[in-house]
């Protein structure tokens, strides 16, 4: 419970502020992010047989007003690949990525304010997890279960958890060090709300920080999935599997492996600079406080 | 041999990014003759260790010097080229800084840090330069001189490695030397004997020396004349004995008046009635326990107190002696592995987890760092707000009020509620840890060192805040603290701990005449007294470490003052358990000595004291 309602004032202002104190960095981040979701979200209108169609211009061609991105190794538009790669992109990458921290931030926390056997326990089973070439990992489960999108969000997902586990563990054991979570422990506090209230907001920033650098991870691992063609299956793809398909261009001088590469690049230049620009950790925040 | 220093209108100013430019020193002028010592005395923010510091021509990031002179002899230092000012510091001015555990290289022997000045300014071969290093080291009254620059800085004591700092800061022979708080972070009964050393050094050299610090007591023994500071400007400058006795302006007067705490005494607390908190023999320390039940590291052995109502209680000992310990383990935070405490004639359970909400409601913490006590991303309602929800289920306008009460309570504006703790200056961060404490409303409140981090004036203010609140609310008070002048001030009772051990306790109207343990003397007689010479009286031959006889094999039981004591008897205090002697007017001393024997052998400390 928090006495943000006991002070309305300034609560109504902190969110009329809440894009103000942003910079003009953090605004265009969060307009591409919005711009690749509304992408997202437009692909499935799509006509459906606009995907798979073969251009009668050839392979790998260049930027013309028919092909806006040119042509894909098989003759197909890239920008029309593009766009149908993006919910997979954003959905599979981002809520794998984003469970992973999850879990990862859930039990990193449980570790380090309970201490003792259950840190040890965690630590050494998420160890074991990190010991596991993820990839082969990746390829075993997939290749037992079968691919589909909700088994590559939890191959990501249990990929990352471990990396995330022990960032954050570590950040918190120091935060747990502090004299206000000792006086947390002795006013009689349980420990979820030593976990969410006391540590989780001091390490909210590197938190995120990690997040962002993990869904780069996460997209690396679906294309590397998908082009040993257990990822996304054709004729879907997602953007890092475009790289992959289309990094044939790259001798002969072609476009096609420019599109989906820009897009993976905005996007997760566009994750950075929101998660610097997050409240508390501004410059201006920094600076005031 | 130094040289005369002359500093004319100096001006610093501090700039944030792309903010405006503060000015943080603004027109000092002083100057300093051969073979002097001046102190720069002020609060933090005073400006002190900046001037300290542009004395070598050197700015912290973000400041710069903006105008004025800095003169050494011939020298416009000011003037100089950053090259010139390089060959300048550590050469011609050297500095002394305060935390030489942070200064020295973990990973280098002490005598290669120490040399390192002359080799860096090619001054001598380096086996000159070893040859001077163990002279320096013999004149700082260093164990071992010969030897003891083969070792690693963490080999060495904490007030040896300062003392080492200043062999490697005198090495070159400088003009000029800018001691900086050099012993703020040492124990008192440390710092006397690193005070003895500089001193002796500083006038046998006749080195020109800036001493720059926050205590009046120590800078009446070092410095020849005071230059006090106030957020950057000069208030007064005079000679140590016309500013000690005759300032003339009001800050240096209440600088010199929280240097003198007076007596803050609560009412007469009524004996016989049940203590509100009594420990009963307890043990606790760290680590694996083993086979007899006790620690690997034992930290508190065999510790009783007990504390009424309203009463202060005050638990005095230097670092390591377990004062920590003793309110962690009162607190539940940490278990002990012996003895009992009984909060209200009833026993305590050992842990946080095993004591009821009601119980941990009635005994509250205050921990010495502000900064790391509060949460810096809750606001201070935040803060505040917690206790009352957890113990008392206060919520909406009721919760409010009770804030702003709280606020009131310990004279903060309100509108600190809504600001984050970073936003607020030490003393007042001090206040809001107070706060949250109060909020539970306590029986006890455990106070760990609340005052040790702030300055003087402001820490004097907390102490006032202190007493009015255990007048107003009927607090109990432990509190722990290594300074001897603030628990005199505050506490009906004193406890002295020394390595875990309680060896006296008295009251503080015995204070003066009580018959003393010998380590409590010791302590008692290296508290810095406010008067130009006292560094003289003191002898220090008398503090050094005595070589036991033979050193006993079982310790356990053992006084653990042994060691250092002036007054051991051999033969008894290194084979058998001291008892607690109980002397009248309510003194418990843990000593062989008889009351008279302590009184007549030690007597002549105690009385002087008293006279002072």
């Amino acid at each position: 419970m928090s006495t943000a309602a006991l002070l309305p004032a300034a609560g109504a202002a902190r969110r009329r502020k809440l894009l103000a104190g942003w910079s003009r960095a953090g605004k265009l981040g969060l307009a591409v992010i919005a711009f690749w979701c509304l992408v997202g979200l437009a692909a499935p209108f799509l006509p459906a047989d606009a995907l798979g169609e073969m251009s009668d211009a050839g392979v790998f061609q260049g930027m013309s007003l028919q092909h806006w991105l040119g042509t894909d190794y098989l003759g197909r538009d890239m920008l029309v690949r593009i766009v149908a790669g993006t919910p997979y992109t954003i959905g599979v990458a981002f809520v794998a990525t984003f469970i992973a921290c999850a879990f990862g931030a859930v039990l990193g926390l449980l570790a380090a304010v309970a201490g003792g056997w259950l840190d040890q326990a965690l630590s050494r089973l998420l160890d074991t997890l990190v010991s596991i070439p993820s990839k082969m990992l990746a390829l075993v489960i997939v290749a037992g279960f079968g691919s589909s999108v909700p088994l590559l969000i939890a191959v990501a997902a249990v990929v990352y958890t471990p990396g995330s586990y022990r960032i954050i563990r570590s950040l918190a054991v120091n935060i747990n060090a502090m004299d206000y979570i000792t006086v947390a422990r002795a006013r009689g506090e349980r420990r979820p709300y030593i976990m969410r209230r006391e540590i989780l907001p001091n390490i909210l920033g590197p938190l995120l920080a990690d997040m962002g650098l993990r869904f780069v991870y996460a997209l690396r691992l679906l294309a590397s999935l998908s082009f040993l063609g257990l990822g996304v299956q054709p004729p879907m793809a997602d953007w890092g599997s475009l790289v992959r398909e289309n990094l044939g261009a790259l001798p002969m001088g072609g476009v096609s492996v420019l599109g989906p590469s820009l897009a993976i690049a905005t996007l997760t230049i566009a994750i950075t600079l929101v998660i610097d620009n997050l409240p508390g950790h501004t410059d201006t925040d920094r600076e005031t406080n | 041999m130094g040289a005369t220093v002359l500093v004319n209108e100096l001006r610093v100013v501090a700039q944030a990014p792309g903010g405006a430019e503060t000015t943080i020193v603004n027109d000092v002028s002083f100057r300093i003759e051969p073979g002097e010592v001046l102190a720069l005395i002020g609060e933090s923010g005073s400006g002190k260790t900046t001037i300290g510091l542009a004395l070598m021509g050197y700015a912290r990031r973000g400041c710069r010097i903006a105008g004025g002179a800095v003169r050494i002899g011939e020298t416009d230092v000011l003037s100089l080229s950053e090259g010139e000012r390089r060959a300048l510091r550590g050469r011609r001015v050297s500095y002394i800084a305060q935390s030489a555990a942070a200064s020295f290289n973990p990973s280098r022997t002490i005598m290669d840090q120490v040399v390192e000045t002359a080799h860096i300014h090619s001054l001598m071969p380096r086996a000159d330069a070893e040859k001077k290093a163990v002279q320096l080291f013999r004149e700082l009254a260093l164990p071992n001189p010969e030897t003891i620059g083969k070792r690693y800085p963490h080999q060495v004591s904490g007030g040896q490695l300062q003392r080492l700092m200043a062999a490697m800061a005198l090495m070159s022979d400088p003009d000029l030397v800018i001691f900086d708080e050099p012993t703020t972070a040492l124990d008192v009964t440390t710092q006397i004997e690193v005070l003895h050393a500089f001193r002796r050094v500083v006038r046998e050299r006749r080195t020109t020396a800036v001493y720059v610090t926050h205590d009046l007591a120590v800078v009446a023994q070092m410095a020849d004349r005071i230059l006090v500071l106030r957020d950057g400007a000069q208030r007064e400058i005079g000679t140590t004995p016309q500013i000690i006795t005759a300032p003339k302006d009001d800050y240096t007067r209440s600088l010199i008046a929280a240097a003198n705490p007076k007596a803050r005494t609560g009412d007469v607390v009524a004996e016989g009635a049940t203590p509100l908190l009594e420990v009963r023999q307890l043990i606790a320390g760290y680590g694996p326990i083993d086979k007899h039940g006790r620690p690997a590291a034992p930290v508190l052995d065999d510790v009783s107190l007990r504390l009424h109502r309203g009463q202060a209680v005050g638990v005095i000992g230097e670092s390591g002696s377990g004062k920590t310990t003793l309110a962690r383990v009162v607190a539940g935070l940490l278990a002990p592995t012996g003895g009992q405490i009984l909060f209200d004639g009833r026993p305590l359970r050992r842990l946080v987890e095993e004591r009821s909400r009601d119980q941990l409601r009635r005994i509250q913490i205050v921990f010495q760092m502000a900064d790391t006590a509060l949460n810096p991303s809750h606001t201070i309602a935040d803060i505040l707000a917690r206790p009352l929800q957890l113990y008392r289920g206060l919520k909406g306008d009721a919760l409010a009020k009770r804030i702003a009460q709280l606020i009131d309570l310990v004279q903060l504006p309100q509108s600190c509620a809504r600001r984050m703790p970073a936003g607020l200056s030490g003393g007042q961060k001090q206040r809001v840890n107070l706060a949250r404490a109060l909020a539970a409303d306590p029986d006890l409140v455990l106070c760990d060192e609340v005052t040790s981090a702030l300055d003087t004036v402001v820490g004097a203010a907390i102490l006032d805040l202190l007493a009015q609140l255990r007048k107003e609310l009927g607090i109990a008070y432990m509190f722990i603290s290594h300074d001897l002048n603030t628990v005199r001030a505050v506490c009906d009772d004193i406890v002295v701990l020394y390595a875990g051990q309680k060896v006296e306790s008295v009251n503080r109207s015995a204070f003066g005449h009580a018959a003393r343990h010998p380590y409590f003397n010791l302590l008692a007689t290296s508290v810095p007294e406010l008067r130009p010479g006292w560094l003289d009286e003191v002898g220090s031959a008398r503090r050094a470490a005595l070589p036991l006889v033979a050193a006993p094999v079982d310790r356990s039981g053992l006084c653990s003052f042994l060691d250092r004591c002036p007054l051991r008897v051999a033969g008894q205090c290194d084979t058998r358990t001291p008892p607690r002697r109980a002397l009248e007017g309510g003194v418990e001393v843990f000593c062989h000595r008889s009351g008279a024997e302590l009184v007549a052998l030690q007597g002549s400390a105690a009385a002087q004291e008293q006279a002072a």
